[in-house]
């Protein structure tokens, strides 16, 4: 019911909503929660196990029990909390958990059997068979218990992640973080002061009190534009600090989108902010704790520190008739608040004897409620006084067990908090977080001025480790409230007390687990499943903690509390991914030949980051096949060309440039002479190969490498340890000069025709040899032409600056074409390797050596090079080892698929008989069959030898023959030309 | 067939390619650049670079500037020098390697540059860590990049050209977002 006067709310404008259907109106100001409550509605969800109703509970982000649905659709957002939604014009709220519906649900037949249905049921219950409990059992379970559901649909909404810097990161603004960011901010520190909610104050926001003689809210709002007219202090509202990490690196959550009716257009739902901060101030509060009794969970029972967040700052009545029970004084605010505000308050109730009270009402010192009653709705509380046992009529009940401080975020670097029994609650331990302060609530201090001139300090110590000076210190006028408490955890009785609302846990879980032998917090915790749902027990945790404290006979220090993690609220891992959905996973690098190859229909595949061309269609052409066939045919029969720029390019040079390559490759280079290329083979310091290619030497002191696509990174960053960290010494220096150079192969029996055309001049065998390279003049441009070949055929590689790439592939396609032949894709370059024997990372997978390679030879005998002694170890030479050989299908089926195992042809195709596998096939056009390679056991000696293929998964199998690697051309005639 | 010439094209069309909240993502002229790399001393080239481009070796994170060059810390004993052809007398005291082919630049200037680069790299962009005429090799949407404050709201990002696309699209998108957040 919302009260006459009072609150925060505009009460000028109504903000119309629906929830479950239901037409419903509100405030701007209001949260979902205080707008249902005005409203009249007491259920607002289904507990988790039970299906018990439930009603709002907190007034924060602890909330357990109001969670709903936002939105529908794709847009759907399950587990909402109420609490936290900022009412706005056409907000669409689902209640959640129930069927068919909230008032009339048919799973709270679960709370019939609860006495079946007890921590660790289902462990002992759903044992047989065993089977059963993937397909049947959990799926049963799952869907009868929980929380809201996803769309299954993708999340179309956008989401970020940015960045922040800031000397001092001040997180929640309460009286202890504004007077913090105040002192900094005037000492001239980079301030940003974060806090979830979108009003700046904190308590002071809920409570009635005074600050320097005027209300508190006067204070705030003057603070508040004092803060944000300082240039250096940056305001975060709706931003919850979720974590802390390593070197002052912080998580935050930023709700940027939520608060309003949602429109498609650019602006994020949430923001994850990584925020790096020199120092910080955690000034998060605290959080109110229940007391345990039968049936508190029943709706209309609420934290007592939230009843007076509904009164004083949204104006709303939790009800007609209140009852109030703590065991602190902060209790007894409540029933004032209540009372000032009009409200009937049936009793206050105090655990503690012996106390007094002012107020003008029915006080029960020293008494207890034992029960809350009403299914739907609070209808009467039974308490036990010293006299006896008695019944009130309340449809509220406010509770009060004490204040936990909201100590999470000094957890997370493995921080421990210790006890005080005093206050009777943990407190974050002394530098658990380098460079992090505690202040107000956060650290035990809970009075208002106390509060301020804690915020003070913590500015202060926080400035002297900035090297600031910390300004005049001003303190305001505060109000001094006590705090006086008796431990009360659990009220004993009868029947069902609830701990954990979120989760559905009881005292009599706690004590079934201590009786189990799970004695230990984190055991207990897993078993019970407490503290485990969405609210992460921020108000169940230390109840249960004490429950069990007390089943186990321990105390509370020696009992201890979980630990605390990230995140401190829940985290969209839509937030947590922005950035890296779809085309943003990663970069896309395109080759200047990109529109072109588009242009002429070719599908792209993506090689690395890169996208290339996987064949060029013609008309006519109906599968890809009939396209890779014609381009492989242009090779072996014309001329093709294809765009190598992306195989990674590496300029060395220095006066050790030559012993720099001899040092990382395991052949020679140092002897290569100018104008020559060489290939090349780099291994792993364990020996393993690590990439191949080929290295010109174009200068005295000067090499181009060439990497393979894949591993392009990869060997820059091998190649810059070597020359940092292995030989500084040295004089080599590595740049990448892959994007510099456009490069094209032309390959084929008329390459070298195309291009004598092309550029003018001869190019025979005696002016460029195999394996050599020169300077060229195209089309006006300086470039370089390489003969090297990875296709077996006569080729060539010619490399422009990159701005000339697009001209050069488009003149090169014209000019193959004329001459029968065209661009080649991806399939036709691996049919074509592949014919040849030629390796890709599909052989290089690295776990294979240059002997499994049959590439020994290449490891020189005659110098020292990284992974030569790894490579020399037994079991990297064993005759045994799989080595390289090539395969051919002897029987009707030709299936030879990648990934494929080898047996021999008796032997029953099972692991421990496998005698190799199969790297790269294809069907060969050229030899009018199938072709692979593959890796077998001693395969080199094998020649001949008759094989059984089977392809387990895709359930082929094939006879083979072995047989040498290179499948064309053995003796390399064509490459020679 | 002597008389073909190639034709030289830039990865992005050149000039402005969005104006949002009076923040302008602007393509730049392509401009020679030429990597120079001094090896362990790099006194000889400070002096060489001075005698014959009056330009100053910049400090780790600098750059020095005069007219139409400028000399760019561009990592770790790496430098760029940009817009000018080097002097052939600088060879004796630095490697010389040409990427005027392999980089595209971009520049992001307007009120709401810092926020939309707060969303795509990493970097402390506030005055004390990066002043203008800072420069810094780090992360751009996930890419490998170069990143200078050019003037107080402005900054010139360069990364590989095969990626400039993936640049552009980054940086229009976020500038949407961030624009869209100011009009909240």
């Amino acid at each position: 019911m919302r009260l006459s006067t009072g609150g925060r709310i505009d009460r000028s404008r109504r903000v119309g909503f629906t929830f479950d259907g239901r037409e419903l109106s509100g405030h701007p100001g209001d949260t979902l929660a205080s707008a249902l409550l005005a409203s009249g509605q007491k259920v607002v969800g289904r507990s988790f196990k039970y299906h018990r109703p439930r009603g709002v509970f907190s007034a924060g982000s602890e909330e357990p029990n109001a969670l709903v649905t936002l939105g529908a659709g794709a847009r759907a957002e399950p587990n909402v909390r109420a609490t936290m939604q900022e009412l706005f014009d056409g907000l669409e709220a689902r209640s959640q958990n129930r069927w068919p519906s909230l008032d009339w649900d048919l799973l709270e037949v679960n709370d019939l059997f609860a006495d079946f249905l007890g921590a660790g049921f289902y462990y002992k219950t759903f044992m047989w068979p065993r089977k059963a409990w993937e397909w049947l059992y959990e799926p049963v379970i799952r869907r009868a218990a929980g929380l809201g559901a996803l769309s299954g649909q993708a999340d179309p909404d956008p989401n970020e992640k940015a960045f922040a810097h800031c000397d001092l990161l001040v997180i929640g603004a309460g009286p202890a973080g504004l007077m913090a960011a105040l002192q900094a901010g005037r000492a001239g520190a980079d301030v940003i002061l974060c806090d979830e909610d979108h009003e700046l104050g904190g308590r002071l926001l809920s409570e009635v009190e005074q600050i320097a003689g005027a209300p508190a809210m006067d204070w705030v709002s003057a603070t508040v534009a004092e803060l944000e007219a300082m240039e250096n202090v940056r305001i975060m509202t709706r931003t919850t600090v979720t974590g802390v990490y390593d070197q002052g690196t912080f998580g935050a959550l930023e709700r940027v989108g939520r608060h309003q009716r949602h429109s498609p257009g650019a602006l994020p739902v949430d923001c994850f902010w990584r925020i790096v901060a020199r120092s910080s101030v955690l000034a998060a509060g605290s959080i109110e704790r229940p007391v345990a009794f039968q049936d508190n969970d029943r709706p209309g029972v609420m934290m007592a520190g939230a009843m007076r967040s509904y009164l004083n700052r949204y104006a709303v009545a939790p009800g007609d008739a209140v009852t109030v029970f703590g065991n602190n004084d902060d209790a007894h605010r409540t029933a004032r608040d209540l009372l000032a505000a009009g409200v009937h308050v049936t009793a206050l109730i105090d655990s503690r004897p012996g106390v007094t009270t002012d107020l003008d009402l029915p006080f029960y010192p020293g008494a207890q409620v034992t029960r809350a009653s009403g299914r739907m709705g609070l209808e009467t509380v039974s308490l036990r006084t010293a006299s006896g046992e008695m019944k009130l009529q309340s449809d509220a009940l406010a509770v009060s067990g004490g204040w936990n401080p909201s100590l999470h975020l000094t957890c997370h670097l493995n921080g421990r908090p210790t006890w005080n029994e005093e206050l009777a609650a943990f407190l974050p331990q002394p530098g658990a977080v380098p460079g992090m302060q505690v202040a107000g609530a956060a650290g035990g201090v809970f009075a208002t001025d106390a509060c301020l001139a804690s915020g003070a300090e913590a500015a202060g110590r926080a400035l002297a480790e900035l090297g600031l000076t910390a300004p005049p210190l001003d303190l305001p006028q505060a109000e001094a409230q006590g705090y006086g408490i008796a431990e009360l955890w659990a009220v004993p009785g009868r029947g069902r007390a609830w701990l954990d609302l979120a989760n559905d846990v009881t005292v009599k879980d706690v004590r079934l687990a201590a009786s189990e032998n799970f004695r230990s917090v984190e055991h207990m915790k897993r078993y019970t499943t407490q503290g485990m749902a969405p609210d992460q027990g921020k108000t169940s945790n230390l109840g249960a903690m004490a429950v069990l404290a007390d089943a186990t006979g321990r105390d509370m220090a020696a009992t201890g509390i979980t630990t605390y993690r990230p995140p401190f609220v829940p985290l969209p891992i839509a937030a947590l991914g922005a950035g890296g959905k779809g085309r943003h996973f990663a970069p896309e690098r395109l080759t200047t030949s990109h529109a072109q190859s588009l242009a002429m229909s070719a599908p792209m595949i993506e090689a690395g980051l890169w996208y290339r061309p996987s064949y060029f269609p013609r008309p006519g052409e109906k599968v890809w096949r009939q396209s890779c066939d014609r381009e492989v045919g242009h090779v072996r029969q014309a001329v093709g060309v294809a765009d190598v720029s992306t195989l990674g390019k590496i300029d060395l040079q220095g006066a050790d440039a030559g012993r720099f390559l001899d040092f990382v490759y395991t052949n020679k280079f140092s002897t290569l002479a100018e104008g020559r290329v060489r290939y090349g083979l780099m291994l792993r310091e364990d020996g393993h190969v690590m990439d191949d290619g080929t290295t010109a030497r174009i200068g005295p002191e000067h090499y181009v490498m060439t990497t393979t696509t894949a591993a392009a990174g990869e060997v820059m960053g091998h190649l810059e340890f070597a020359a940092q960290v292995l030989r500084p010494d040295w004089d080599v220096r590595l740049i990448s000069v892959t994007e510099q150079w456009a490069q094209f192969a032309v390959a084929g029996p008329q390459s070298r025709a195309l291009l004598e055309n092309l550029l003018g001049r001869e190019l025979s065998g005696e002016i460029l040899p195999f394996m050599g390279c020169i300077p060229v003049t195209v089309g006006g441009v300086e470039g370089r032409l390489f003969r090297i070949s990875f296709s077996g055929e006569l080729a060539f590689e010619l490399a422009v600056p990159a701005r000339y790439g697009e001209s050069l592939f488009a003149t090169l396609v014209e000019r193959a074409e004329a001459r029968g032949g065209g661009a080649y894709g991806m399939e036709a370059l691996n049919v074509l390797r592949i014919e040849k024997g030629l390796l890709t990372h599909a052989e290089l997978h690295g776990r294979t050596t240059a002997y499994d390679l049959g590439l020994d030879r290449m490891m020189s005998p005659s110098k020292s090079f990284i992974g030569k002694a790894a490579a020399a170890r037994p079991g990297l030479v064993a005759e045994d080892r799989e080595r390289l050989v090539g395969l051919r299908p002897l029987g009707a089926s030709k299936m030879i698929l990648p990934g494929a195992f080898l047996f021999e042809e008796e032997a029953e195709p099972i692991r421990v008989n496998a005698q190799g596998y199969v790297t790269s096939s294809c069907y060969s056009p050229t030899l009018g069959d199938t072709i692979a390679l593959a890796f077998l056991k001693g395969g080199p000696d094998r020649m001949g030898e008759r094989l059984r293929l089977v392809d387990h998964l895709r359930e082929a199998v094939t006879l083979c023959e072995v047989c040498e690697p290179c499948f064309l051309d053995p003796e390399g005639e064509r490459t020679r030309g | 067939m002597a008389d073909l010439m190639l034709t030289a094209r830039n990865a992005l069309p050149q000039g402005e390619a969005l104006t949002l909240a009076a923040t302008r993502i602007e393509v730049l002229t392509m401009r020679r650049l030429t990597s120079l790399m001094p090896g362990r001393d790099a006194a000889p080239l400070a002096t060489a670079l001075q005698k014959h481009h009056g330009l100053t070796l910049p400090a780790p994170g600098g750059r020095s500037l005069r007219e139409e060059g400028e000399c760019l810390w561009f990592g770790r004993d790496q430098y760029l020098l940009i817009g000018v052809a080097p002097s052939p007398l600088l060879s004796g005291a630095a490697t010389m390697t040409d990427q005027s082919d392999a980089w595209t630049s971009v520049l992001l200037q307007g009120p709401l540059a810092r926020e939309v680069l707060a969303r795509l790299t990493p970097l402390d962009l506030r005055d004390v860590a990066q002043p203008e005429g800072a420069t810094a090799r780090s992360e751009i949407a996930h890419m490998m990049g170069s990143l200078t404050r050019v003037a107080a709201d402005g900054y010139r990002l360069m990364v590989f050209r095969s990626m400039a696309e993936t640049l552009l699209r980054d940086l229009r998108e976020t500038l949407e977002a961030v624009a869209a957040r100011q009009a909240l």
